[in-house]
């Protein structure tokens, strides 16, 4: 398989108040397409700052972020909203849907940023929430479906744009274990059947049982690896 | 779904508070309209019908108090002048002085209906036979039809100024004519009759006349004319004030004071208001949705986008309590202008001037209340916005 994501020497630091915070110094990241990483970790461990580099929506002050051959590092906010909404689907813990919005067009938001057909867009969300067994709920606002409803039609916001790498961010933190599974159970049809390459913060080892492989983030390093 | 659905539907995820807000910028635009509308139909009907080589001669002190009638045939001699009349106000009514009073002048009938036949239009026939017939009376349009009056018909006008020697105040009077305005905006609210038949019957100000029109040969020559004719009343016990017909009748609207100002500073009064309500209502509402623009930037919106529908948030709400407002004013100046008051005015209506007015002002209240929200969304970042670090 060849790489998807490679960090190279990576370095993070905070500012909070007058004080400077070091995450990372030096990491290094090599993530292979369809792969399904589970990265676990202390609180403060650095699995988030993670997270918002390799989804650019932070950056890191030295190291080099190569995503698919692209140095995203350089590129410039604009160039980086742009790459995000091709390439990257976000799954927060708290679903973070848009309550003004009805499933299916928080289903279409990622869509609103390319120039497909207003019916090729509507073909999309509709194979989206089918692919999350959510059809019968398109209609449906945030508040009027469970939790596990909408994190599944977060997923399927994630994915509705077809991207090559879904970052999950505590995504059954905030769900019983049952619908904890039903999650899980989705992103790994979506790693094995579509080839997703997925990334997900956990602090729950029975969902990093999920994934192909789980790194352990102490203090800015990967200190084990388990396959 | 598009950007304009999400700006719309952000609007109004909270019904009530947006449309407290529309109406309060609701209420601002239609005392607006109203205003400035009232405004410029003042300003149109206090010109309408000035010719720029007419002349008006008043008293120095003020254009109310009177001047000698000897003055009209000095002032006729003065070198430029073609034509003179002249006119004095009499306070008609009709029966009722609370409900049903129009404008009136006493005037000399022959030289007046030639001095202002730009303005006075009635059939020749009838302008002879009202200059025939001392208690004659010419009666403008929408007198004659809020009464129901005909030519041939005498009525008795009255005078909340003068006197009869009797003690009455009404004075008979045959309707000669009728006449129209020239142009719309020319005001057919008003009567004229004989000067020489209120001067024998009253009881006081005999001899005395309110103001003088004259007609210069050329506009060129209207400086010279004026300080001619002042000169030669100087130091005399009536001083005069010579000024051309648009001066005077501007002068004549600000004696209520200066409505232009009175305006400005309500509708700067309302609009600060308004600006202070709508910018922190909306402030407020942006920083509520923190999360959820992270979460757009994080989906790939940019920056200046997200810029563009909180403006654009800002921008639907004003156009809407404007749009209303604006429609509400011209519906009700369309009211006002069928009720008898319209006929003081001319043309009552929303002047194209006021809606441009309008539209650029709720663009620019749009613009100033949500550049704040809209700048905070725009700098804000998605780790801060998330609390992700």
């Amino acid at each position: 398989m060849s790489d998807l994501i490679k960090l190279s020497n990576v370095t993070k630091n905070y500012r909070r108040s007058k004080e400077e915070i070091n995450i990372f110094t030096g990491l290094n990241l090599t993530i292979p397409k369809g792969d399904f990483v589970a990265i676990m970790g202390p609180s403060g461990s650095g699995k988030t700052t993670l997270l918002n580099l390799l989804g650019g929506t932070d950056r890191c002050d030295r190291g080099e972020i190569v995503f698919d051959g692209e140095h995203i590092e350089a590129y410039s906010e604009g160039q980086l909203a742009a790459w995000r909404a091709r390439n990257v689907g976000f799954v927060f813990q708290f679903y973070n849907l848009m309550p003004v919005l009805n499933a299916a067009q928080n289903v279409e938001l990622p869509l609103m940023l390319t120039s497909l057909p207003i019916k090729k867009r509507r073909e999309n969300v509709a194979t989206a929430l089918k692919i999350v067994d959510l059809s019968d709920r398109a209609k449906h606002r945030p508040k009027e479906l469970s939790g596990g409803q909408q994190q599944r039609v977060a997923i399927a916001r994630a994915i509705v744009s077809d991207p090559k790498l879904l970052l999950c961010d505590e995504p059954t933190g905030d769900l019983d274990r049952a619908s904890a599974n039903e999650i899980l159970s989705t992103l790994q049809l979506l790693n094995r059947e579509l080839g997703k390459t997925i990334i997900m913060v956990t602090h729950d080892p029975e969902a990093a049982r999920f994934a192909t492989r789980t790194l352990h983030l102490d203090k800015g390093h990967f200190v084990e690896a388990i396959s | 779904m598009t950007d304009f659905d999400l700006v719309r539907k952000n609007l109004f995820r909270k019904p009530l508070r947006t449309v407290l807000l529309i109406v309060s910028i609701f209420m601002a635009f239609l005392i607006f309209g109203l205003l400035a509308s009232f405004n410029v139909t003042l300003e149109n009907a206090s010109v309408a019908g000035s010719a720029s080589n007419r002349l008006v001669v008043a008293n120095k002190i003020n254009f109310t108090q009177p001047l000698p009638i000897a003055y009209v045939s000095r002032v006729a001699t003065v070198d430029g002048v073609t034509a003179i009349s002249h006119y004095s106000w009499f306070g008609a009514y009709f029966q009722d002085q609370r409900k049903s009073r129009f404008i009136g002048f006493a005037v000399d009938p022959d030289t007046y209906t030639r001095v202002f036949a730009d303005t006075i239009k009635l059939p020749e026939t009838e302008r002879r036979a009202f200059v025939a017939e001392r208690t004659g009376v010419l009666v403008g349009k929408s007198v004659a039809d809020q009464y129901g009056w005909k030519v041939g018909q005498t009525v008795p006008i009255s005078s909340n100024v003068w006197v009869k020697a009797d003690g009455g105040r009404s004075w008979d009077m045959k309707i000669m004519g009728i006449f129209t305005g020239a142009k719309p905006a020319d005001p057919t609210n008003a009567i004229y009759l004989h000067y020489d038949y209120l001067n024998e019957t009253r009881t006081f100000g005999r001899d005395q006349i309110g103001n003088i029109a004259i007609v210069t040969a050329s506009p060129d020559l209207n400086d010279r004319v004026a300080k001619t004719i002042d000169a030669a009343f100087a130091n005399s016990p009536y001083e005069t004030s010579t000024v051309d017909e648009k001066t005077f009748s501007r002068a004549f609207i600000k004696q209520a004071g200066d409505i232009n100002v009175i305006i400005t500073l309500v509708v700067a009064a309302a609009f600060a208001a308004i600006l202070m309500i709508v910018g922190t209502t909306l402030v407020s509402a942006v920083r509520e949705r923190t999360k959820e623009i992270g979460v757009m930037k994080t989906l790939g919106f940019s920056g200046p986008r997200v810029l563009r529908m909180v403006l654009g948030e800002s921008m639907l709400l004003s156009v809407l309590g404007a749009g209303l407002g604006l429609g509400v004013a011209a519906l009700a100046l369309a009211a006002l202008s069928k009720s008898p008051l319209a006929s003081n005015f001319g043309d009552i209506s929303m002047a194209p001037l006021v809606v441009v007015a309008g539209i650029s002002l709720a663009v620019l209240l749009g613009l100033v209340t949500g550049a704040v929200p809209a700048i905070t969304a725009l700098r804000m970042s998605i780790v801060d916005a998330l609390g992700r670090k």
